[in-house]
């Protein structure tokens, strides 16, 4: 069993959601990232989503487009992101990492060469936003041949038949993607998104996790009813924007902003 | 038989070229690409829709555009004789508006009220703008922050026939964050808006039907070199942006064996400089905005900087069949730089009478050094593919002149 399979089945015996930050890496260092996965792991979080940066995010807002910039502008590589994830598994074993970028970057690594890095480093799953299932093939037996997970997104757009394809593809957990538009947006419609996530669990065994504008504790829990977890990204990341240059104050505020979704998805 | 017949039944099914174009976005998109291929094949097959394309070329946009011989330059270069494929005299000055025609009649059919375009020269957000204007559709057009400032006769040409112009400020404020904002905004209003892409890349459909779309200038410039030169020119010449004057030009004679092609990056200061726009000389396989071409790209995968004095070729991609046509080697393309662009530009307004687009006289100035290893009984058919105007303030900078 997976490092997620592991996870997602011990917090259905709990009857609990799983909570799932995301982040970009070395925004606003690399120096940061790994005390801000510990920080994340210890207000909550179940999954980190680690953002790969890109310079070109064409699936994400402004507040993550800054954070690829913050992040590239001090050097960050794909190289350094496994790095970085090396570090964090030294204190932590257990709690399953999913990268989350683009595919360029991974391309000119050569797909072999990511791969294995990935798995070496201790990371469980990979989502490549602008690698639909029908381009994938090929990586996602890179992937399963190391155990690690390809994820895929869902979207309301997709058509029953679809799905079906994407969640044969997919492992470990599927992501809705719960509104049109950009991550952090702020048009979520939630009676759709638990409309939409209905039909699809019909068709898949594997987690449902929603993201996309999610920004409280109220929200979260809201969609966690309707879900198996929820992905947290730009609300965090703002806050990390605000406190660039006073990145002391980054971790407190994180683990304030993340535990009260905590609470609000176990109360 | 030609050998390269086979190059006429591409893309494939899910838009390859090879192993460049396909269709590489975020899911959300999927659907509305699905649904767009599935229209553009019905449609594109269906006579009724060919013929409103084609009257609309006709008594709009004022098809077809003149293949006139350049004589006086020619006889001054004392080479091959160069002939210009007007597309400089289409309503709106480009190219462009034949492809807007054409996706605009999609977005009419698919009753969607919104369209959306990125634009870097202006040239196809005014001719997005045109046909919106005449089909009453409500328009945005996303444009770099940089090029608003270069090309300000063509936003103000936007906004007097009723677009929007949305100025980029992210990365590097040209034509690429351009498509970054306009995919954001499909991504956001995908029911109700229609995507206009501006030329020969991005996801599958768009790649093939933007080709189709500006075909129309091959397939007269074909007949006329029948007509007018007594059989088929020795080789071809284009600017190459994203590449859609260039297949347009091209693609009716790709399986003419005897006839060669060369397609014309934009060399900025120089190749070696590194500052210049020309991925298919300089760059290597990547994916960006949906297909999997060549790109200007760091060693770790960044999208880098682009550079050139016409704000249509700043773009760090190509369309994904010119990445093929280049590695099968059916295409030959070069470099022009800045400074032989310019004195192109002159050459053309000097000799001729013409005020190219800066984009066009990139393919001028390859012909003017090809055209002078040839003999005079040779030919060559350049795509003039846009006029000039709105360059003026760029050319008179250059020659420090302010106006
Ligand atoms: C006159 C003209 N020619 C060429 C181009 C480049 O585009 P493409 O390479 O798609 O023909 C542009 C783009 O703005 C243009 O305005």
């Amino acid at each position: 069993m997976s490092r997620i399979q592991k996870t997602f089945a011990q917090l259905k015996k709990e009857g609990r959601k799983a909570l799932i930050p995301f982040v970009t890496a070395g925004d606003p260092a690399p120096e940061q990232t790994v005390a801000i996965m510990h920080a994340l792991v210890e207000a909550g979080a179940d999954i980190l989503e680690l953002g790969v940066p890109f310079s070109d995010p064409m699936a994400d807002g402004p507040v993550i487009q800054k954070a690829c910039e913050r992040a590239l502008k001090k050097g960050t590589t794909t190289l350094d992101v496994f790095q970085l994830v090396t570090e964090f598994r030294k204190k932590d074993q257990t709690t399953p990492v999913v990268l989350m970028g683009y595919l360029n970057p991974i391309e000119a690594l050569g797909y072999d060469t990511f791969v294995k890095a990935a798995a070496m480093a201790g990371i469980d799953g990979v989502l490549v936003v602008d690698l639909p299932p029908e381009e994938a093939e090929e990586f996602a037996d890179l992937l399963k041949g190391q155990e690690m997970d390809s994820v895929f997104l869902l979207a309301p757009t997709t058509t029953l038949e679809r799905a079906r394809k994407i969640a044969a593809a997919g492992s470990g957990y599927l992501y809705y993607v719960s509104l049109k538009g950009v991550t952090g947006s702020a048009t979520l419609d939630i009676p759709a998104v638990a409309e939409k996530l209905n039909e699809f669990a019909g068709i898949t065994d594997l987690p449902l996790a929603v993201g996309f504008g999610i920004r409280d504790g109220q929200t979260a829990r809201a969609l966690a009813e309707v879900s198996d977890g929820v992905i947290v990204g730009s609300a965090l990341v703002s806050q990390i924007a605000e406190l660039a240059d006073q990145p002391e104050k980054i971790v407190p505020r994180l683990q304030e902003v993340l535990g009260e979704m905590r609470q609000a998805l176990d109360a | 038989m030609s050998k390269y017949a086979d190059l006429l039944k591409l893309p494939d099914a899910r838009g390859h070229f090879g192993k460049y174009g396909g269709r590489f976005v975020s899911e959300t998109l999927s659907f509305a690409l699905e649904q767009l291929d599935e229209q553009y094949r019905r449609l594109s097959a269906d006579p009724d829709f060919q013929a409103e394309f084609d009257r609309d070329l006709a008594l709009y946009v004022g098809r077809p555009s003149p293949l006139y011989p350049a004589e006086r330059w020619s006889q001054h270069l004392g080479g091959a004789q160069i002939w210009l494929k007007r597309e400089d005299l289409n309503h709106t000055g480009a190219h462009k508006v034949n492809n807007t025609i054409g996706q605009a009649l999609l977005a009419k059919y698919s009753g969607k009220p919104r369209v959306i375009a990125e634009t870097g020269a202006g040239q196809h957000g005014v001719a997005t703008a045109t046909v919106a204007a005449r089909l009453g559709l409500k328009c945005q057009v996303y444009m770099g922050a940089d090029d608003v400032q270069r090309q300000s006769p063509n936003v103000y040409r936007m906004k007097l026939l009723g677009a929007e112009v949305i100025p980029v400020e992210s990365g590097s404020k040209t034509l690429k964050d351009a498509m970054n904002e306009a995919l954001r905004d499909w991504v956001t209003n995908v029911d109700d808006t229609f995507y206009i892409i501006g030329t020969v890349a991005g996801p599958h459909p768009y790649p093939q039907l933007v080709r189709d779309f500006n075909a129309v200038a091959g397939r007269e410039a074909r007949r006329q070199s029948l007509e007018q030169i007594g059989r088929l020119p020795d080789a071809l010449i284009a600017c190459v942006g994203g590449g859609s004057n260039a297949l347009g030009l091209f693609h009716p004679f790709l399986t003419d064996d005897e006839v060669a092609m060369y397609g014309v990056e934009a060399g900025g200061d120089g190749l070696e400089t590194g500052r210049h726009a020309a991925p298919l000389n300089a760059g290597r396989p990547g994916v960006l905005h949906g297909n999997r071409t060549y790109l200007m790209e760091d060693a770790a995968g960044q999208i880098i900087e682009t550079h050139s004095i016409s704000a249509g070729l700043d773009y760090p991609g190509v369309g994904p069949e010119h990445s093929y046509l280049k590695d099968i080697g059916r295409v030959q393309y070069e470099v022009a730089t800045d400074k032989e662009v310019m004195e192109a530009f002159q050459d053309l307004c000097y000799f001729e009478g013409i005020i190219p687009a800066l984009e066009s006289s990139h393919a001028l100035a390859y012909a003017k050094k090809l055209a002078q290893t040839m003999k005079p009984d040779q030919h060559l058919v350049v795509n003039l593919s846009g006029r000039g105007d709105k360059d003026i303030m760029t050319v008179a900078a250059m020659q420090g002149i302010s106006l």
